[in-house]
């Protein structure tokens, strides 16, 4: 457990509960506080008393771009909080989102893409890159 | 309304004008499809023209005269069947005679027109084929559409299948690297997840290949009369111990024999849907009641559950396939989302059908209309 990551708060919104709960379980071991949300109307409800140092949120939950309404909200509450938007492999939901050019990337509120299934390595390394920032 | 293109292929003046003339401001209906369609026409004199035409304009009819200067109308044919097009060639020509009629449709063409003709007997040999070709066109969509739904179906189905298996892959990476400490017990609601997913994965593969029984019409069906109230009866059995652990009682409301021909393994899988999903997403100390009821050649079964329910939006979407209410209240419940879609198929071979009312955290009620011949 490394030390500076004691104080991070983490916030995690996915309506898969399995996913949410080994990243918790993950990123708990690792050192950093979490919070977590099962779907994007509690993460609105959350975020009224919480304000995370980074978030990653599942892309589509019961709306299809909860995960962007998400990401707005968080911005508009401090645009330096980064946020990783995390989806299901494009070819199999048959959407695709990626922002490519930077006109893509200032309207998709977003700092990263990771396609699912994510390992944790990943997810971390990301967040690292994103906290250092 | 839509517009077939139309190349006259003839190297005399008078005739491509009369041909165009004919067609210009003709309009077809064709029944089949609810079009009305017109045509756009282009000329040719000369079979180097008419390969060039083809090629630029893109015809879909092509009236093509069987003798002309340089290239002949055979010729013309022949490049043009050799590639992949699905242009459908009319040889005109003065030189009627069975011959030429055979080896211009040996050579694929798809009509023959004898000069000389009426304005009316063109309008008719091109009706013909436009028939031909739009009716082939509505079938290559039809399968087009047909091969896209089931590649959905196979794409969504990888997807569902793969879920699980990431989920309980997770939980054994965090075991394995031992990311809670040494002690067991510490596991246990991983351990039990991953149970409730495989357990939902072996339901989906059971209930697919029932699916794909069903659908392939290959299950051999045996029509016999059978009493829906017995069977029912040995669904409420099968149901029973998942229902004793909810303390959930289930209710039979029926005549003791309820009669029809059918095919009692369909009947029990109805049954058996119906009243383990009363059970699965009951409450605790809730009720299931089961009516059957017989109206002339209808017989209706009722499954009224006082469980979780659902809101309107959510009942509206049930019935595609693997179609999953995801909330906090149904997410320890084991389900393939393929039920429903086996029941509405089922129901559909007794020439019935499957609906639901339901009120969230009321209950459902899912009927199940069966007509017996």
């Amino acid at each position: 457990m490394s030390e500076n990551k004691k104080n991070i708060n983490v916030l995690i919104v996915d309506d898969d509960i399995d996913f949410l709960n080994q990243t918790k379980i993950r990123l708990e071991a690792a050192g950093y506080h979490v919070q977590s949300a099962e779907s994007q109307k509690a993460a609105e409800e959350l975020l009224k008393t919480f304000t995370p140092d980074i978030a990653l949120l599942d892309l589509m939950m019961e709306n299809m771009d909860g995960g962007f309404a998400l990401a707005y909200h968080i911005k508009k509450k401090n645009s330096k909080i980064p946020v990783i938007i995390a989806s299901g492999v494009t070819s199999e939901t048959g959407i695709e989102f990626d922002a490519k050019t930077e006109e893509e990337k200032s309207w998709i509120k977003a700092d990263a893409f990771l396609t699912k299934p994510i390992r944790f390595e990943q997810l971390e390394k990301q967040m690292t890159i994103l906290l250092k920032k | 309304m839509s517009v077939l293109k139309v190349l006259v292929v003839d190297d005399e003046l008078g005739m491509r004008l009369g041909m165009k003339k004919s067609l210009a401001r003709h309009k077809i209906n064709i029944p089949d499809i609810k079009e009305e369609i017109t045509f756009d026409i282009e000329m040719a004199e000369t079979g180097e023209e008419a390969l060039e035409k083809v090629a630029s304009f893109q015809p879909d009819v092509m009236l093509l005269d069987y003798k002309l200067p340089t290239m002949s109308g055979l010729e013309v044919l022949e490049e043009v069947t050799a590639e992949d097009s699905e242009m459908v060639t009319i040889m005109v020509t003065a030189y009627a005679s069975l011959e030429t009629a055979v080896s211009a449709i040996k050579r694929g063409a798809f009509d023959f027109l004898a000069k000389p003709f009426e304005p009316k007997e063109l309008r008719d040999v091109v009706e013909k084929a436009a028939r031909s070709l739009l009716l082939a066109r509505q079938v290559k969509k039809l399968e087009e559409e047909r091969r896209q739904v089931r590649f959905q179906f196979i794409s969504v189905l990888g997807h569902e299948l793969k879920a699980p298996i990431n989920a309980v892959e997770g939980y054994l990476g965090i075991l394995a690297d031992k990311v809670l400490g040494t002690e067991i017990d510490k596991y246990d609601d991983m351990v039990s997840r991953s149970l409730v997913r495989i357990r939902g994965m072996k339901k989906m593969i059971a209930d697919l290949l029932d699916l794909t029984r069903i659908e392939s019409g290959q299950k051999i069906r045996s029509l016999e009369p059978v009493n829906v109230t017995e069977i029912a009866k040995h669904a409420m059995e099968t149901s029973e111990v998942a229902a004793a652990e909810k303390n959930i009682k289930l209710n039979l409301h029926a005549a003791e024999e309820i009669n029809m021909v059918a095919d009692s393994g369909e009947i029990e899988i109805i049954m058996n849907n119906l009243i383990s999903n009363a059970v699965k997403y009951n409450r605790d100390n809730g009720q299931v009641d089961v009516t059957i009821t017989k109206e002339d050649h209808k017989i209706t079964i009722a499954v009224q559950d006082t469980g979780i329910g659902m809101t309107r939006e959510e009942a509206d979407s049930l019935f595609s396939e693997f179609k999953r209410i995801k909330n906090e209240k149904t997410r320890n419940i084991l389900g393939s989302g393929l039920g429903l879609s086996i029941l509405k198929k089922i129901s559909g071979m007794y020439h019935g059908d499957v609906s639901v009312s339901s009120q969230p955290d009321v209950g459902s009620t899912f009927t199940v209309d069966l007509h017996t011949t």
